[in-house]
């Protein structure tokens, strides 16, 4: 059987023309590993939406890490200093991911 | 008024303004029809470069005069003081707070950039020129509105975030104005000889990738109108029409003082009518986040642009040439 070891899964679903300064803030507390996701649509406290009505920088993205357990809590301060005012969900799953060395 | 209807009423029996209805029609019917967002990309970098080019290849032909600069400055003014209007008429016709009328007022202070290629194709219809450097005043309009919104909201004791550098850096050079500039340096650069060898590309087509890409306008317009029920009053529809009619006034006034020629002063009227659905709403995100995007969004796309494609543009039009004698 595989080596599995613990992670945890962070996913930021943030509005696009923040993508930047979060992935800049995540670089800077020494994450650098993520991965960014085109979201199409979906609905919220403001109602629904859909990346279709957009034009230009608008709509959302999703900001997705894996990181080990220990290094969770430098990343939600660096993310929450950037999302606090804006639009968006953070949500935090536990994982297993393989080769540990990479994360 | 008689010419001023026929006009307007001829405006609505173009292609392009047919394709925009086709396209609404098609989003509030909740019709599966949709342009695939990297065509739709691509047709706005299209005609960007074409009216940025054939402006800059207007101000080859007939060179630069001093009212380029008084241009600018004027644009450059509008976009500034448009904003106070509009968020004294936001305050006095509808219960928004400072936060969302600031974010509004800076939409009608910017421009909306696929307006202003739409009434350069009107004018053409129409046998009227402009001023090629109008091209480079709907740039330099983009963004003073959103200082003037910035400090509305500063006034009232709000909280806006900080203009950092990288704000700037996007607001100032976002892909739309450095093309739309660009394009119109190659156009000042090359001159006629330029656009003779490229002139099959940016001429012909330009109408009929217009009418599509007004088709696709037509389809985020009818999907924003429909996502955004209940958060439409009366007095913000009011305002999404009236602002139009202020600011082409200002615009008016501006045009005429400048001395623009028939089609300079319909411009600026467009410039100063309409409002931006591009730039700012990004640059509210990040500077007003507590704006709803839902409010902004929905009046410059979903009822000014609207109003100005099928109202605005003829009616500016023909007011420019009737103050001109154009």
């Amino acid at each position: 059987m595989m080596q599995m070891h613990d992670a945890k899964r962070v996913e930021i679903t943030i509005e696009a023309p923040m993508e930047s300064r979060l992935t800049a803030a995540l670089e800077k507390a020494g994450v650098s590993g993520f991965t960014v996701l085109p979201v199409l649509g979906g609905s919220g406290r403001s109602g629904r939406w859909s990346r279709e009505g957009q034009v230009g920088r608008g709509g959302m993205v999703q900001v997705v890490c894996l990181i080990r357990p220990d290094r969770l809590d430098a990343l939600l301060e660096a993310a929450f200093a950037v999302v606090e005012r804006h639009i968006g969900v953070i949500g935090v799953t536990d994982a297993q991911v393989l080769r540990a060395e990479r994360f | 008024m008689q010419d001023i209807l026929s006009l307007a009423v001829a405006n609505l029996l173009t292609p392009m303004i047919l394709c925009f209805a086709l396209g609404l029609f098609a989003a509030l019917a909740r019709s599966e029809l949709s342009v695939p967002e990297a065509v739709a990309k691509g047709m706005s970098i299209y005609l960007l470069f074409a009216i940025g080019f054939k402006g800059g290849v207007a101000v080859a032909d007939h060179g630069l005069d001093g009212r380029l600069l008084a241009a600018l400055a004027a644009g450059v003014v509008l976009s500034f003081a448009l904003p106070f209007a509009a968020f004294a008429l936001l305050r006095g016709m509808t219960r928004l707070g400072t936060v969302d009328a600031a974010a509004v007022a800076a939409h009608y202070g910017s421009i909306s950039i696929v307006t202003f290629v739409t009434a350069t194709s009107v004018l053409q219809s129409a046998g009227l020129t402009a001023e090629g450097y109008m091209v480079a005043v709907a740039a330099a309009m983009e963004a003073p509105a959103i200082i003037s919104a910035l400090y509305l909201v500063s006034r009232a004791g709000g909280q806006a975030e900080k203009m950092d550098p990288d704000l700037w850096r996007e607001i100032l050079l976002n892909g739309s104005i450095v093309l739309l500039v660009g394009a119109f340096v190659i156009g000042m650069v090359t001159g006629a000889p330029g656009l003779a060898r490229i002139e099959s590309f940016i001429v012909s087509p330009f109408q009929g990738v217009l009418c599509l890409f007004l088709l696709d306008m037509g389809l985020v317009a009818g999907r924003g109108m429909r996502q955004s029920r209940g958060v439409m009053s009366l007095g913000l529809l009011g305002f999404g029409v009236l602002m139009p009619v202020v600011g082409a006034a200002a615009g008016l006034a501006m045009g005429m003082a400048l001395g623009l020629s028939t089609g300079g002063v319909a411009l600026m009227m467009v410039l100063a009518g309409s409002a931006s659905y591009i730039a700012v709403p990004a640059a509210m995100r990040v500077a007003l986040p507590e704006a709803n995007p839902s409010v902004y969004l929905t009046l410059s796309l979903g009822v000014t642009f609207p109003f100005n494609l099928v109202i605005g543009i003829p009616v500016w039009v023909a007011v420019a040439r009737a103050m001109t004698g154009g």
